[in-house]
């Protein structure tokens, strides 16, 4: 499914997205297609689901685990293509992995196997606009999106590039730092929403851990949250996990539901 | 094949592949940095701190009886001389004032072996700057005589427990602290590694060493000597003594760590031989070469010495070795340790591991031809700190 297509439908319905990431293959290929599975039953919008790189500097010490349960776990760029070409799901999907393995794989084909997958959207999150050309130029030829990240330091003459080559969403990092769940909402976060001025859906992640931040986070103008760290904590806790992944992801849909003004 | 600030590569290499949030801080440090660079005012204060606290310049030296041991005539820059025992104070000199001028009020950094982490803490000590230095938690243990001069400069070591727990896992740990703090801290890497503008300004600050053996080669032979040659990790003591030569009739050798033997497993190198058996890859904010697995996951590397065990290395380097204009070459673990030896027994000077590589090829290479009659080495570092090493290794 077109990820434009899902945030149509859900400004139709005025709701809020919920945008759900967890590591494939943490802590096993397996596991992975029960905890999407229960996600989407807990009534998340897109999946944003990683690629593990042995490298990850832009997360935090959560997720980092996570990655590392997953390498441990013997998650590659093959099983993980083909345990997503296994999912069927009815939802947008979208990588989240780090440029070198992209690269490897040969950027063209890495995208091929994405569409053949059923991929929608890829993240990058250490590929800055000025380096991004030639895979913008294979996704755009096979119709993939390709998401950005603006920051609270983008600048204005950054921000405007990268509203340009945006597709999909815009990826708004709610604050300084590295990916991790945190109790408050900044005011950083506020001003990143209003200074973000596109007909992209904003989607808004980094520290988002409850339904009532979300909630907080759709008022102040965003079409969407995206949670990571809550969800890797879940599946670091194992016990359970994949009923306590839906539980946290219907709260969090609960949230965003009814949050559009 | 001189590079200008302007452009973020050298060749296809180089870039800057960071997270969003940093960009904004690479594009004011790159204006900064243009900025001062040739401002007459920075470069006397630095002239200054590279005489009277680093004790530049370093003397050039005629090893006469390595030179009939090894059957070339030797000449060693000795950057063992410099203040805190390495070359890499040229660098943290740099950059330290440099973050003066900028008004920023903290220095983080990343350490392996600590003689970087160390050159931070003495400039910033200097300087008055707050530093703190992200160290492997693995690299605290086998390091800890580092760790402990480097409290005693008053800079916080943080030791970090992620992935391998070495240099490189150090590079993420200080790259996430950066980008929670960008607005008022300086990231100051030790290498001509990372992202545009560093491996051209480390390149610059420690061009300081070929800078001075132009003229004092010139005092001495009257000519350029046929080569140089470096040990190389990141490759900043490389670069430093190479570039200002680079236009010139003189080889360069850059020598890698071969480690305990050029193999590779899915997981781990045996080597830390970059240039030599590495592939291109993005790592640390650069494109270059890297030792990774077929799926692009970056392998631990190794090597008897800290300095060198790197999993990738400077994008200019790269470059350089793929236009053929340096020649990566390599010395194994016990080839080091038998040059080590060599300069101590021969010369009564006390090598680093680092470039006790450079020595061993040297050794290697002299019968050959290759490197001509005359040949430089920088000896970057002394050895004070392998010691224990090389106790341990016996001999
Ligand atoms: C004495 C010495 N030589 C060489 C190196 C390698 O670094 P580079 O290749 O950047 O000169 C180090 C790094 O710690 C070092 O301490």
């Amino acid at each position: 499914m077109k990820i434009a297509d899902k945030f149509n439908d859900l400004k139709k319905k005025k709701e809020g997205a919920l945008i759900a990431y967890i590591c494939a293959g943490d802590p096993t290929p397996e596991a992975t297609k029960e905890y999407v599975t229960a996600l989407v039953r807990g009534g998340v919008d897109v999946i944003e689901l990683g690629l593990p790189f042995s490298d990850p500097v832009a997360d935090g010490p959560t997720i980092q685990a996570g990655i590392e349960r997953a390498l441990n776990g013997g998650m590659t760029p093959d099983i993980y293509f083909k345990t997503v070409g296994s999912l069927r799901l009815h939802i947008p999907l979208v990588v989240m992995t780090y440029y070198n393995l992209i690269f490897k794989r040969g950027l063209e084909k890495f995208v091929k196997d994405c569409v053949a997958s059923g991929i929608s959207g890829i993240i990058v999150p250490d590929l800055p606009v000025e380096e991004v050309g030639e895979l913008a130029g294979f996704c755009n030829q096979y119709d993939i999106d390709l998401i950005f990240l603006v920051a609270p330091t983008t600048t204005e003459s950054r921000m405007k590039r990268i509203l340009a080559e945006g597709r999909g969403f815009i990826y708004l990092v709610a604050r300084l730092g590295v990916t991790g769940a945190r109790s408050d909402i900044a005011n950083s976060t506020r001003e990143l929403i209003k200074r973000v001025k596109t007909t992209t859906p904003k989607a808004v992640g980094f520290g988002i851990s409850n339904g009532r931040q979300a909630a907080e986070i759709i008022g102040a103008g965003a079409d969407g949250v995206i949670v990571g760290s809550a969800f890797v904590d879940i599946i670091a806790g194992g016990k359970d996990a994949a009923g306590k992944l839906e539980a946290l992801a219907r709260e969090l849909k609960e949230g965003v539901r009814d949050a559009r003004g | 094949m001189k590079q200008e600030l302007k452009s973020t590569k050298f060749g296809k290499y180089g870039g800057q592949f960071v997270p969003e949030v940093l960009m904004p801080a690479l594009e004011e440090l790159t204006e900064q940095y243009e900025k001062y660079k040739d401002d007459p005012v920075f470069n006397k204060e630095l002239e200054h701190y590279l005489r009277d606290f680093a004790g530049r310049p370093s003397p050039l030296y005629h090893a006469k009886r390595l030179s009939r041991e090894y059957g070339i005539k030797i000449y060693l820059k000795r950057e063992d001389l410099v203040h805190g025992g390495a070359h890499k104070l040229n660098n943290t000199l740099g950059q330290a004032l440099l973050t003066r001028y900028m008004g920023k009020k903290r220095i983080i950094a990343e350490t392996g072996a600590g003689q970087h982490g160390t050159a931070c803490a003495m400039a910033g000590a200097a300087f008055g700057i707050k530093t703190e230095i992200y160290m492997g938690a693995k690299d605290t243990v086998r390091q800890r005589m580092n760790v402990y001069r480097m409290e005693l400069m008053g800079a916080k070591v943080i030791p970090v427990k992620s992935g391998s727990q070495t240099l490189k896992d150090a590079i993420n740990e200080a790259m996430r602290a950066w980008v929670s703090s960008v607005e008022t801290t300086h990231y100051m890497i030790g290498s001509v590694v990372g992202p545009h503008p560093y491996p051209v300004m480390v390149r610059d600050f420690q061009s300081v060493i070929g800078k001075e053996v132009r003229e004092q080669i010139m005092e001495k032979e009257g000519i350029f000597p046929d080569s140089i040659v470096a040990c190389t990790g990141g490759g900043s003591n490389a670069m430093g003594i190479f570039y200002p030569f680079i236009e010139d009739d003189v080889d360069l050798f850059a020598v890698e760590a071969g480690g305990s033997g050029m193999k590779v497993t899915d997981k781990e190198a045996l080597h830390s031989a970059t240039l030599c058996a590495g592939e291109e890859g993005v790592l640390h904010g650069m494109h270059t070469k890297v030792l990774q697995n077929k799926y692009g996951q970056i392998l631990e590397s190794s090597s008897i010495a800290a300095g060198l065990d790197y999993a990738g290395v400077g994008p200019e380097l790269a470059y350089l070795a793929d236009i053929g204009r340096i020649k990566p070459r390599n010395s194994m673990d016990s080839e080091a340790l038998g040059a080590f030896h060599d300069l101590c027994r021969f010369e009564g000077i006390i090598p680093a591991l680092e470039s006790s590589h450079a020595l061993a090829y040297v050794k290697k290479a002299a019968a050959t031809g290759e490197l001509g009659d005359v040949v430089v080495i920088n000896i970057s570092g002394r050895g004070d700190k392998d010691l224990e090493t090389v106790l341990g290794m016996g001999k």
